[in-house]
């Protein structure tokens, strides 16, 4: 088909577009990796002279790799506790109805529309008056909050492709309904249920607001040290930890896509 | 035979988080209408101080600013992920889709605290626009552009860009194509078919899109509180500035609930507003 040079213009307008767009969503990680390698410690743009020495101190400094493990600790508990609680969740609403069943999603799914801060806030509240106090099981309870409808969702959406005919055989042949679930549902939900942990850990990882309302200086998070560390010092210390940071999630998330299709994850594929 | 195996089992812990939840919402309502005592973290007797306190032209103000802060956002974001999730479930070329996909979602796994860094490196005084500028002399002398709400926007469109370019894709790339071709084979130009076709029926993730963009800024601490560096007030950083800098813990519950019902009110009005539009999405 002959293209008009009208449809032509309207091509190329779209591509210079989207290459600035890009561009805009790129710009900030180039600039930071370039300011990295500075040697100066003023942020200056562009750098006099290169070196290494902030990537040394992003590993050396010790509220990064303290907040690093907690932060790991964190995120591991969280993600584990939401996914099972979260899938067992959804299942029961994918397959009954009980009393209180949307009353129960709709708290469950709020943690998407109350800002951060409320949920940081009121967790923080609620330890100082029954005395729990600031540790890990209270950084983990709200971060199980946080992620839970995402872990929900993932499960939900694996369980309407799920096939029930394999359960009804399963059923048919004699199988009790703990077998069934072993054998037959679960196997089939893990990938869903591996995406929705992944979810959950790369979420909590890098929470923040919540976090740094619930924490202490004992359990705070690589998040919460990077915020106290950009607020003391002016160097790029944090630009290095900010590149590992980029170069790590880009890597894995090249690999998700090669192996995964991350489009598939995100239900953005087209049909 | 028992129709609901394991349904106890399966609700109970997601019950006992859901009480957690409600306990700690109930904490941040009791708190705010309790009295301030300075100096400790005690809390006195019931109260509409608070409520009152932030009828104040400087807690008035930090309100229209924070709407203010999110609708431009919002509006900004939609404006920029739209053409991204576009070419994302229109291309052909699968580099291309991957390229997008990846540029346009790692950020969305780097944290709020790392996206806001990089763009104090960008905007700041001897930052990389600042030294482009001078450099291509537009400028004389440094723009201030950090602490500024321009500077703070611009920022947060890119935090919130990549949740927004998901959920366009989502909704572009269930629309029927066959829509867009009857539309070509009957002569209708592209912008055309993109005005009549596209766009109205992507119209549900559009709202989605622009609601939850506006519920994420809404929550957005450090940008704010980074990049405004004080001089941006929004309700979020009030709230950190009210709890651990003057401990009125009271005061910060009132402003989060006040915060919380505005966050709801705009995106219940954002889904009435859109839903004209989504009946039309749904007949046409």
């Amino acid at each position: 088909m002959k293209r008009s040079p009208a449809t032509i213009a309207l091509r190329w307008s779209g591509r210079i577009i989207v290459a600035a767009i890009l561009l805009f969503v790129l710009l900030p990680g180039v600039v930071v990796a370039i300011s990295a390698f500075n040697d100066r410690a003023i942020l200056q743009f562009p750098p006099q002279s290169w070196s290494l020495r902030w990537f040394y101190r992003a590993f050396s400094y010790s509220d990064f790799a303290k907040g690093f493990w907690n932060g790991l600790t964190v995120t591991v508990w969280a993600s584990s506790i939401a996914v099972v609680v979260g899938s067992a969740f959804a299942f029961a609403i994918h397959r009954y109805k009980f009393a209180l069943r949307d009353f129960l999603e709709g708290i469950l799914l709020s943690p998407l529309i109350i800002p951060h801060y409320t949920v940081g806030l009121g967790i923080l509240i609620l330890a100082s008056q029954t005395g729990i106090g600031r540790g890990f099981p209270l950084v983990i309870f709200a971060h199980v909050v946080m992620v839970l409808p995402f872990v929900m969702r993932s499960t939900y959406i694996s369980l309407e492709n799920l096939d029930t005919r394999l359960e009804l055989a399963a059923s048919s042949l004699g199988a009790t309904p703990l077998r069934i679930l072993f054998t037959v549902t679960i196997p089939l939900l893990i990938p869903g249920l591996l995406s929705g942990w992944l979810f959950a850990a790369i979420l909590s990882f890098n929470e923040f607001t919540a976090t740094l309302f619930v924490s202490s200086q004992a359990t705070q998070t690589l998040p919460v040290a990077m915020y106290n560390y950009v607020r003391e010092f002016a160097d790029p210390t944090l630009a290095a930890l900010s590149v590992i940071y980029i170069v790590v999630t880009a890597t894995l998330l090249t690999i998700a896509n090669s192996f995964l299709g991350l489009g598939k994850i995100l239900n953005v594929d087209a049909h | 035979m028992n129709t609901r195996p394991f349904l106890g089992w399966f609700v109970s812990p997601a019950g006992l988080v859901a009480a957690g939840l409600i306990a700690a919402m109930l904490a941040v309502f009791q708190y705010s209408v309790r009295a301030y005592i300075p100096g400790t973290l005690e809390v006195g007797g019931f109260t509409w101080a608070n409520f009152e306190a932030m009828l104040r032209p400087l807690y008035a103000l930090a309100f229209w600013n924070t709407v203010l802060i999110c609708f431009e956002t919002a509006v900004f974001t939609l404006l920029l992920a739209y053409p991204l999730a576009y070419t994302l479930t229109r291309t052909n070329s699968s580099a291309l889709r991957s390229f997008i996909l990846i540029v346009s979602v790692t950020p969305l796994f780097l944290g709020e605290v790392v996206r806001t860094y990089s763009w104090m490196i960008v905007l700041g005084n001897n930052g990389f626009l600042n030294t482009l500028l001078l450099k291509l002399g537009l400028v004389d002398r440094p723009l201030r552009m950090m602490f500024t709400s321009g500077g703070v926007i611009a920022a947060l469109v890119h935090v919130t860009m990549p949740i927004m370019v998901i959920m366009l894709a989502a909704a572009l790339s269930h629309i029927d194509r066959n829509y867009e071709k009857a539309a070509e084979s009957l002569g209708a130009g592209p912008i055309r078919i993109f005005m009549t076709i596209t766009l109205p029926l992507s119209m549900p993730g559009i709202v989605a899109g622009f609601s939850t963009a506006f519920a994420w800024t809404f929550s957005a601490f450090a940008t704010p509180q980074l990049i405004g560096g004080g001089r941006v007030a929004t309700v979020s950083t009030l709230i950190y500035q009210l709890g651990f800098s003057s401990f009125n813990f009271p005061f910060a519950a009132s402003l989060s609930i006040i915060g919380l019902a505005l966050s709801l009110a705009v995106i219940a009005l954002l889904k009435k507003a859109a839903s004209p539009l989504e009946r039309m999405a749904g007949t046409t």
